[in-house]
């Protein structure tokens, strides 16, 4: 059972590059980052663990918050905590910039 | 009037006893003549070496006669351990840790056959031998005995000398089991004279290799933190002398001491001196010369011919094999190391923490004397005078004590909690006092891998929560941050994120261990290392 969320949040700076950092497995998690045009983050996360809506929503609130940047994220997940999550999305942030 | 009824008790036995000796099958006959209702029965249950041929004799006597005992243990880590609870031969206990048997002991304390008289550090348990609960009788594991008695405890020697010295000196009875009788001990660690009855045991002791941790099992995130530690706490505070908790975090700092410690030029300049049981994770960093002394609690499977090699590092005997001691090693790590690190599952606003959870009670070993300021210290370093920012002529130092935790379990359940789980366990368990393993008043750091929370720098209890919250991540405790108030902190040097101390979050991966396997901590010991069978994937 996989679960699909989607999120978008405003942006205002851009990225140089694509990224890949993470892998699928588990307790980790893979994102695959590229640059945007339309001044907006777009999030699709594809996790095999249900019902942490919310958790997800609070991770990448706080992380589109202190870097507002335009890009179009893929999270493929298997179980990573926030922890990891939260790493590998600093992770292809520094990659990309 | 205690060595006559001494006296009289092995009277009782004196029949099935030659030279000191009981045959092994005669163990529980034994125990079952020499113990009365009502004694104080300090059973070695170590946090890694187990007297559990006596254990099993004793979880076998006959409970009309032998019952209501008061067990006193440091670690109640054994099937047989809750089964005397279960059969009426123990009532009370006092113990330290019961990690591996914490439901089964929460379900008896539960059901009414066994009242806890408290959770003990290991030092307090050990101080409380030599004042209120001086034992009758204890039984206690040795590697070798010879013809007078003299027992060889091997490299883990842990608390035999403490229990031995408490229950000998005051007329209580020491049984020890042997895996082997010898002509002549390969060292003598207990004398003879302290030594009532030898039994041989029906197999070795059994041992746990508690501390070994596989780096093939250490993350990102834990390299990260890793990370943090060395530079925003060692490096900064010059830590020279520390204790390492057990977990993979601390083994990650172990492990990228000598390659990323090294590129910051830390050798020699931190971390020289341990207080820590042997560690394979510290073998990279013992071997890159960075480690000057290594004093154990106890020993660790595997390790004994890289410890006697390197017995310019660890305390040897004359055999070249480890001696450890758990008594005098907590106090050291209380008295004389700059810093406590270590790990827990659960963390209050207050940087109170604990490791009780609902249905477990698990008890702490060693961590709440670690992870706790000595106030009677009165040797100064720089990492001690650091803590305080007195300027006044009379001012004392204070310990480091880090607490090392990511934001979430890997359930997905918040570490940060409003309310401790250990505040309704004890409660429930009619404890006076919730069991609570650091209080938050002596942590000085807290680390996630949202950051570092520099506790000791807030000047008030609003900006220490505040300082917490700012490295809590999306926990209910985090979400409460405040932006604005979080950059004021980390401008004031309260709270550091990883770009603060330069701390690049690209390089936090596997490619920094010094060893990502437990085959190459072989390589890095010249193949001294010899780790358990279930440790090898080769």
């Amino acid at each position: 059972m996989i679960e699909t969320l989607t999120y978008e949040y405003p942006a205002s700076q851009g990225v140089q590059q694509r990224a890949h950092v993470g892998v699928v497995a588990s307790g980790n998690c893979e994102i695959l980052l590229e640059p945007a045009a339309d001044g907006s983050a777009s999030i699709v996360v594809r996790t095999s663990v249900t019902g942490f809506g919310t958790t997800w929503q609070a991770v990448l609130k706080r992380f589109f918050a202190r870097n507002p940047v335009a890009v179009r994220i893929e999270i493929n997940d298997f179980g990573a905590t926030p922890a990891v999550v939260a790493l590998r999305l600093e992770q292809a942030l520094e990659s990309a910039l | 009037m205690r060595r006559r009824r001494k006296d009289e008790r092995l009277a009782r036995v004196a029949h099935v006893v030659r030279d000191g000796r009981i045959e092994t099958k005669d163990a529980t006959t034994v125990l079952q003549a020499l113990l009365e209702p009502g004694d104080r029965v300090c059973l070695e249950g170590n946090n890694q070496k187990q007297a559990d041929f006596l254990s099993r004799s004793l979880a076998a006597v006959d409970p009309a006669f032998v019952h209501d005992l008061h067990l006193l243990i440091s670690v109640i880590g054994r099937p047989e351990h809750i089964a005397l609870f279960e059969r009426g031969i123990a009532s009370h206990v006092d113990f330290s840790y019961s990690g591996p048997q914490s439901l089964r002991l929460a379900q008896q304390v539960a059901d009414g056959r066994v009242r806890v008289g408290a959770i003990h550090t290991y030092l307090e348990l050990f101080a409380r031998y030599f004042v209120d609960l001086t034992p009758d009788v204890a039984l206690v594991a040795a590697d070798e005995a010879d013809a007078d008695g003299n027992l060889y405890t091997g490299p883990n020697t842990e608390e035999t000398p403490t229990i031995c010295e408490a229950t000998a000196f005051r007329d209580g009875i020491v049984i020890a089991q042997v895996n082997r009788l010898v002509e002549r001990c390969t060292r003598v660690d207990i004398p003879g004279d302290w030594v009532d009855l030898v039994v041989v045991a029906d197999k070795p002791y059994y041992i746990e290799p508690l501390f070994t941790r596989d780096p093939e099992l250490i993350d990102d995130v834990q390299i990260l933190m890793a990370m943090l530690v060395v530079r925003g706490i060692y490096e900064r505070h010059r830590v020279r002398s520390l204790n390492h908790g057990i977990g993979f975090d601390t083994a990650a700092i172990e492990l990228i001491l000598p390659t990323y410690g090294e590129r910051l030029g830390l050798r020699g300049e931190v971390c020289t001196h341990w207080v820590l049981n042997p560690h394979p994770t510290l073998i990279p960093a013992i071997e890159s010369g960075w480690v000057r002394s290594v004093h154990c609690y106890g020993g660790e499977l595997g390790m004994e011919r890289y410890v006697a090699a390197r017995s310019d590092v660890f305390f040897t005997g004359r055999d070249g094999s480890l001696r450890s001691n758990r008594a005098f090693c907590q106090a050291a790590g209380l008295y004389a190391t700059d810093l406590f690190i270590g790990s827990t599952l659960q963390m209050d606003r207050d940087a109170n923490s604990s490791t009780a959870t609902l249905g477990r009670i698990a008890g702490f070993g060693g961590a709440p004397n670690l992870g706790s300021d000595p106030r009677g210290r009165r040797h100064s370093t720089q990492a001690w005078l650091e803590m305080t920012s007195s300027d006044e002529e009379v001012r004392r130092g204070r310990k480091i004590v880090v607490q090392l935790v990511e934001t979430f379990q890997e359930s997905g359940i918040p570490t940060f909690v409003e309310r401790l789980d250990a505040v309704e366990l004890g409660r429930g368990a009619g404890f006076p006092i919730a069991p609570v393993m650091i209080y938050g008043d002596d942590v000085t750091h807290v680390v996630t891998e949202e950051g570092i929370a520099y506790l000791y720098r807030a000047r008030d209890l609003d900006e220490r929560r505040a300082a917490l919250a700012a490295i809590a991540g999306v926990t209910p405790i985090g979400l409460r941050a405040s932006e604005p108030q979080t950059q004021d902190l980390r401008a004031a040097g309260v709270v550091a994120f990883p770009e603060d101390l330069g701390v690049r979050r690209n390089e936090a991966n596997r490619t920094l261990l010094a060893a990502r396997s437990v085959r190459e901590l072989v390589q890095w010991s010249g193949g001294l290392y010899d780790p358990p069978k279930r440790f090898r994937s080769w």
